[in-house]
């Protein structure tokens, strides 16, 4: 008698296919893996890392930090306030770049963030003091705070204040001022400052006091409704938006603010489909900040953009920028806009996809998959890609369609140099040049480079 | 150049959808340029921005239409490209989800799709230790089969491993059975009684054969890397396969098979076999130690079973003629073996994988006196399958040695076994046919073995060569019958 079938035993076999049909051949089941050679030149490093002892316990505490990390709205009030933030010291997105290598819709937002400051009269005046180094100005992220597309914030633009009791995280996020002709495209035209104005005035301080009347407001919670219908978080966050204007609607209304002020507050936040990512992203900050600074973890806490350079930041590294190039996504454009009009990729709002949703989430998103190139499928199968490039999944943040699987969560350094596959990113597109603002929407990823740099740093750190 | 603005009231797409139809319509010839959209403030102001008339008295819910083109034949063109867009409604494949195919890019990946014990990897040996953390991190228990393997890679593995209670089976591992199911170059082996720990590939299999030779049973055989004895590593892998033959109620025999090992780490090993509730037989290849067919013999008196000697095939034995033995090998334990045998019969030998002791030959490979050449060593297999899969290089071999006037007795082995190569015996027979030069092989596989040990043993012996079961007792053979020729 030959030995039957282990029905009991499941191998998973990496490298040759006959070891897989040996093992088929005697009844055993196999999960066959679709090998490919990790990136080259990381071999070494990624060899060190995968051995480091200290990695698997490492990046298991950081999973349980980003997702437990709580995230509550206490506080509307400007940045002066709520970030210590100087006149004349202005926050933007991504890694640290100086003025010279600044793109664009960076220079765009800067410009028209000078003028809303009153430090220039005209937009050519604030070109030309920006120009002779008037200003200085520092990621948002290294203040706990994030912004879209160029993330410009100055002392006097009103901020959302999200905290997490867990670890006391405190983390920012400006109010979102709507599509189009906008600041964090890099429009700097009259009606977008009296837009800002506007928000200044009347939107901040309305928010301000609904906020106090109404309490902290669980934004880890609305994100957890929202993605069971049809938000991603990144790209679409419609049912978002309007839950928490629900939050908010009883105070306001009780507020005692002039009616026409009332309705103009709830018009703009309802009218604009994307209020709701200037939350998220906070949140999800302070769910990748709970998680930074773990020693042997290589879970991606931070990837952000300023336009010109892609930067990331690993939890075993803490803050440290690990940068490349910042690709041009690929998407879809408005009107007679094309690729040569884009500007490569831009914003802190790539901490969504590094929180686990945005494009990870895409299969929950189905209103908006033609982004990912045409079909529902695809979406299920870029959300299922995900997983393979994450630590866990978040329990909190449920997937319907994926029979109610945790979002990935925890991108892993040495899992994307190993594969080969990069993290995918929905995202906005603004203009190339200063003033256009937004041009399309798409996808995109950030340059294999930044990991490349990261699994080095982390080699280096691998005690012997 | 014609443009025209048109409003459709009461159709409503997504902006997305709609964005997909205007680049559509814009890569149609003769069409410069073209909006469809939602008549939102933004979009109307786009049109505008376009070149557009301003359309009067729309709502966001009115679609607007701009087409800019060469003539009104193309502008016709772009209409009907939008009615039947519009018509078709949102393209896409639905929910046939043809997602769940993503195969899993890694061994983790693997690990989530279904409930898994073991890895089994062959990974190219560059990159090997990191498949293998990774199968840890999984939580599986794990074997690779691929060399090259750096040795400080081994220990951190192992260590790892350690720390997790789990088994590492290599690296440079060539078989194991684990519960009866063969991984790697495993032979057909029977339920039985025995557990094998094994710091040698072919050392394993060779037991596993010898034994099915006399009907006793494997239930386990527990590779753990042909180093795992050495000072470096310190058995770390034997020590925990031990306690998992120990915990294992259908062993009722342990047998340890190693190349020859550090003298220390054999003293460890022992003391560990020692707390074994098991009965244990160690057998450690060494000089004056015994060899894997009197290991197997042991094996059988301790299971309580009566030993028959191995069997050997072929006719009379040759004519003698002068010169040196020649051993070709395939199994790096097997070569091990043989060159304690013969080093004990005929003096110092050389060969690329010496014996402490022994001569090693220069990179060409030269024959030089008494000779053994391991085609399986991690040198001879970089970018090259192993030799019992792909034989060329050794058949390449053979047939200059079968040429060369100083070679007296070529001695070879040929390793059947779940894949294995389909008929390793035929090639070699050919060989043996065309020249007088005595060849003598050890055979190494099961009843069950799908090459067919009978079958393989005949047509060698048919071609002339003397073919033994037993590897010891083929290297006697030719160390008798180099002797005779130098009488």
């Amino acid at each position: 008698m030959t030995p039957g079938p282990a029905a009991d035993l499941t191998v998973v076999t990496a490298g040759a296919q006959m070891f897989a049909d040996a093992l088929n051949s005697q009844g055993v089941a196999t999960v066959d893996v679709a090998w490919t050679p990790p990136v080259a030149g990381t071999e070494d490093a990624l060899t060190a890392v995968m051995l480091d002892r200290r990695r698997v316990g490492a990046n298991a505490k950081a999973l349980t930090a980003m997702t437990s990390a709580g995230a509550a709205l206490v506080d509307v009030r400007p940045a002066y306030a709520a970030l210590d933030l100087e006149p004349g010291h202005f926050l933007h997105a991504g890694p640290p770049l100086t003025w010279d290598r600044m793109p664009g819709p960076l220079r765009g937002a800067l410009i028209g963030a000078v003028v809303y400051e009153g430090l220039a009269d005209t937009a050519e005046q604030a070109e030309a003091r920006l120009d002779a180094g008037k200003f200085t100005f520092e990621p948002a992220h290294h203040r706990g705070a994030v912004g879209p597309m160029a993330g410009v914030v100055s002392s006097s633009m009103w901020m959302f204040e999200l905290h997490d009791e867990t670890t006391d995280h405190t983390a920012c996020c400006s109010l979102n001022e709507g599509l189009g002709k906008v600041l964090r495209y890099g429009a700097y035209s009259p009606e977008v400052i009296t837009r800002l104005k506007w928000m200044g005035d009347v939107l901040g301080p309305a928010l301000q006091t609904a906020t106090r009347v109404t309490g902290p407001i669980d934004i880890v919670a609305i994100i957890a409704q929202m993605i069971q219908m049809g938000d991603e978080g990144h790209n679409r966050n419609r049912a978002g938006t309007l839950m928490l204007l629900k939050e908010w609607l009883p105070a306001l209304i009780r507020s005692g603010l002039p009616t026409g002020d009332i309705a103009d507050v709830v018009a703009f936040v309802s009218g604009n489909d994307h209020f709701f990512l200037n939350l998220v992203m906070p949140a999800c900050k302070l769910m990748t900040v709970a998680a930074s600074g773990i020693p042997g973890s290589t879970v991606v806490t931070t990837m952000a953009r300023n336009g010109t350079d892609f930067g990331i930041q690993v939890s075993g590294l803490a803050d440290e920028w690990f940068t490349g190039p910042a690709q041009v996504a690929d998407g879809l454009y408005l009107g007679n806009y094309g690729p040569a009009d884009a500007n490569p990729d831009i914003g802190d709002s790539a901490i969504t996809e590094t929180a686990g949703i945005g494009g990870f989430a895409m299969a929950t998103a189905p209103a908006i998959v033609r982004f990912v190139g045409g079909s529902v499928s695809d979406a299920l199968a870029t959300t299922r890609r995900m997983y393979d490039l994450c630590v866990g999944e978040n329990p909190r943040w449920a997937l319907p369609i994926m029979d109610f699987r945790g979002t990935p969560t925890g991108i892993d350094v040495t899992s994307v140099l190993r594969t080969g596959q990069l993290p995918q990113i929905n995202t906005g597109m603004a203009g190339r040049v200063a003033g256009v603002g937004q041009v399309g929407a798409g996808l995109v990823s950030p340059p294999m480079r930044c990991f490349e740099r990261a699994a080095e740093a982390l080699a280096r750190r691998v005690s012997p | 150049m014609t443009r025209q603005v048109e409003v459709r009231s009461g159709m409503y797409r997504d902006s997305v959808g709609l964005m997909q139809v205007s680049r559509d319509l814009r890569a149609l010839d003769g069409v410069s340029s073209a909006l469809v959209a939602m008549a939102t403030e933004l979009n109307v102001d786009l049109l505008v921005s376009m070149g557009f008339e301003q359309p009067d008295g729309v709502t966001p819910s009115d679609l607007i239409v701009g087409i800019e083109a060469a003539d009104e034949d193309a502008i016709a063109r772009a209409h009907t490209a939008l009615d039947s867009a519009l018509a078709a409604g949102p393209s896409g494949a639905g929910l046939s989800d043809g997602s769940r195919e993503v195969p899993p890019p890694t061994i983790l990946a693997a690990a989530r799709r279904a409930p898994a014990q073991l890895a089994l990897i062959s990974t190219p040996g560059r990159v090997a230790a990191i498949d293998a953390a990774d199968a840890l991190a999984a939580g599986l228990d794990t074997m690779i089969f691929s060399d090259n393997v750096s040795l400080e890679h081994e220990v951190a593995l192992k260590e790892i491993a350690a720390d997790t209670g789990l088994l590492l089976m290599g690296p440079d591992c060539g078989t194991a059975v684990v519960a009866g199911v063969g991984l790697g170059f495993a032979n057909v082996v029977r339920p039985g009684p025995v557990g094998i720990v094994a710091a040698s590939g072919t050392g394993a299999q060779h037991l596993m054969a010898l034994l099915d030779g006399v009907g006793i049973g494997v239930t386990h055989c527990l590779g753990v890397g042909g180093r795992d004895m050495s000072s470096a590593v310190r058995a770390r892998s034997t020590l925990t396969a031990l306690d998992r033959l120990d915990a294992d109620d259908t062993v009722s025999t342990i047998v340890v098979v190693s190349k020859p090992p550090a003298a220390e780490v054999a003293e460890l090993v022992t003391a560990h076999a020692e707390r074994l509730t098991t009965r244990t037989v160690l057998g450690y290849l060494g000089a004056g130690q015994p060899d894997l067919t009197a290991t197997a013999e042991r094996v059988a008196a301790a299971v309580g079973l009566s030993w028959v000697a191995p069997r050997r095939w072929g006719g009379p034995v040759p004519t003698s003629r002068q010169g040196f033995l020649r051993g070709l090998f395939v199994g790096g334990t097997l070569c091990d073996e043989a060159m304690l045998i013969a080093t004990s019969e005929l003096g110092v030998v050389a060969s690329n994988i010496p014996l402490d002791g022994g001569r090693r030959l220069d990179a060409s490979l030269t024959a030089t006196g008494h000779t053994f050449l391991d085609f399986g060593d991690d040198a001879m297999t970089v970018g090259r399958p192993h030799p019992m899969i792909d034989p060329s290089l050794r058949l390449e071999r053979l047939e200059q040695e079968l040429a060369e006037p100083t070679c007296a007795v070529v001695l070879l082995d040929i390793v059947l076994g779940v894949a294995a190569h389909r008929d390793p015996a035929s090639d070699i027979a050919a060989l043996v046919r065309q020249y007088d030069t005595p060849v003598v092989v050890a055979l190494i596989g099961t009843r069950d073995d799908p090459q067919g040990l009978e079958a393989q043993a005949t047509a060698l012996a048919e071609a002339g060569a003397l073919v033994h079961a037993s590897n010891a007792a083929a290297t006697r053979e030719a160390i008798a019958l180099v002797r005779r020729s130098r009488a």
